[in-house]
């Protein structure tokens, strides 16, 4: 239990996915202009985060390492992480068309969300087991959701300023706050280790 | 033969536009998250980048040859296997020949299958033309980021390091700026260099515009 509790919080905290591995920034970039969109995106990272990687591990450990084809396990992963967003998207589409509206283009680049394999990957890589797998997916989309919500709420504020040189809006002042968070996040460094 | 007569009008626009116009990192806003975490030595960026343009040519030949047969539905769906496959080539390729490096990337190769800018020229250009033009889109695309990320590799690197290629180029009493070598510094630099090409960017289409 505490082991897992552990992978939690590093997940989240000290080991946070956006902000020391610096996955997922495509999106990071064109959906923290405002907490909702950002909000949004967030909810639909945690539901597809947890759920490939809690559909992956099984493929893997079960299918690929007894058939001793664990050469392709990135083409299956994706192929299973495509499969579920297509989920999400078609759920989204019936039930929340606002939310569709607002993603545009950003919902099929769920896809290519570089957090969704990487969780998966990850798995692998540290070869964790079934329940921490899925506590390590979970706490990464919560991570992300947090480093997320902290920019944009940031970036509300400034627009209410709005006096950020022309240049660095957009984009480039992302950059710069997100910066600045990782920085503060480093202080949370040896509340936990992990491998 | 010149590249003049090689190239036709329209080819070296596609050309040029993937390291200028549509520059995938600096104006689209694409590949940012490789940008930003392979970029703390320039030999992991540049086996980066050679990656990528790799499998964005492979893409670009595999999907543009196929676009009349791919499905409007499933069109998702082959651009990743085809971009995983070669992802898979790369991975074996680096384990193979450079080992040290493809530790030192570990899972980011893999992650080279999301990186949006491949997704993002198939979806945008490969499916709709022709062979021809795709590769060029691919090339293009492919110096502008492996450019872009050598460049803040080189910064990282001197700063975070002082070694440039793992070769000491710092005074001997140097001190290293150890947050250049970890994420915050990646986010400070690409948001400086982004700022700096937009300032560009901006005051030559000012120009171009007679304002």
């Amino acid at each position: 239990m505490g082991h897992l509790i552990t992978i939690f919080i590093a997940a989240i905290l000290t080991h946070n996915i956006a902000l020391t591995y610096l996955l997922g920034m495509c999106p990071f970039v064109s959906l923290s202009r405002t907490r909702k969109t950002a909000f949004g995106m967030s909810m639909a990272v945690i539901f597809v985060v947890t759920l490939t990687a809690a559909i992956n591990w099984p493929i893997y450990h079960k299918l690929l390492v007894p058939a001793n084809s664990q050469l392709i396990y990135y083409i299956v992963f994706i192929i299973v992480i495509a499969a579920s967003v297509q989920l999400v998207e078609m759920i989204m589409e019936r039930f929340f068309p606002p939310l569709q509206a607002a993603f545009g283009i950003f919902l099929p680049l769920i896809t290519v969300n570089c957090t969704v394999l990487a969780v998966s990957v990850f798995m692998v890589l540290r070869e964790y087991s079934y329940v921490a797998t899925v506590v390590f997916a979970f706490g990464s989309a919560v991570g992300w959701m947090v480093a997320i919500m902290i920019v944009a709420a940031i970036n509300e504020k400034l627009a209410l300023i709005g006096n950020v040189p022309k240049g660095l809006r957009g984009t480039a002042i992302i950059m710069i706050i997100a910066g600045i968070i990782a920085l503060a996040f480093l202080g949370f460094g040896g509340m936990v280790d992990v491998k | 033969m010149s590249a003049k007569t090689f190239l036709n009008a329209e080819d070296r626009k596609i050309l040029k536009n993937g390291y200028t116009r549509e520059h995938p990192i600096f104006v689209v806003g694409l590949g940012i998250c490789s940008a930003l975490a392979v970029s703390n030595t320039v030999e992991n960026a540049i086996a980066m980048g050679a990656g990528v343009t790799f499998v964005l040519l492979a893409t670009a030949v595999i999907i543009s040859s196929l676009r009349s047969l791919i499905p409007q539905r499933a069109r998702i769906i082959t651009y990743m296997i085809t971009i995983a496959s070669f992802v898979i080539i790369v991975q074996k390729f680096l384990d193979a020949f450079t080992p040290a490096i493809s530790k030192a990337l570990g899972a980011y190769v893999a992650l080279i299958i999301t990186n949006c800018i491949i997704m993002g020229r198939a979806e945008a250009f490969y499916v709709t033309r022709t062979v021809r033009h795709s590769v060029i889109d691919a090339v293009g695309n492919g110096i502008g980021y492996s450019f872009t990320l050598i460049a803040i590799a080189a910064v990282r690197e001197i700063l975070g390091f002082g070694t440039l290629l793992g070769m000491k180029v710092t005074p001997a009493n140097w001190e290293n700026w150890v947050v250049m070598s970890m994420a915050p510094g990646a986010f400070f630099l690409l948001g400086v260099a982004i700022w700096i090409s937009r300032a560009i960017t901006e005051r030559s289409s000012g120009e171009e515009e007679g304002d």
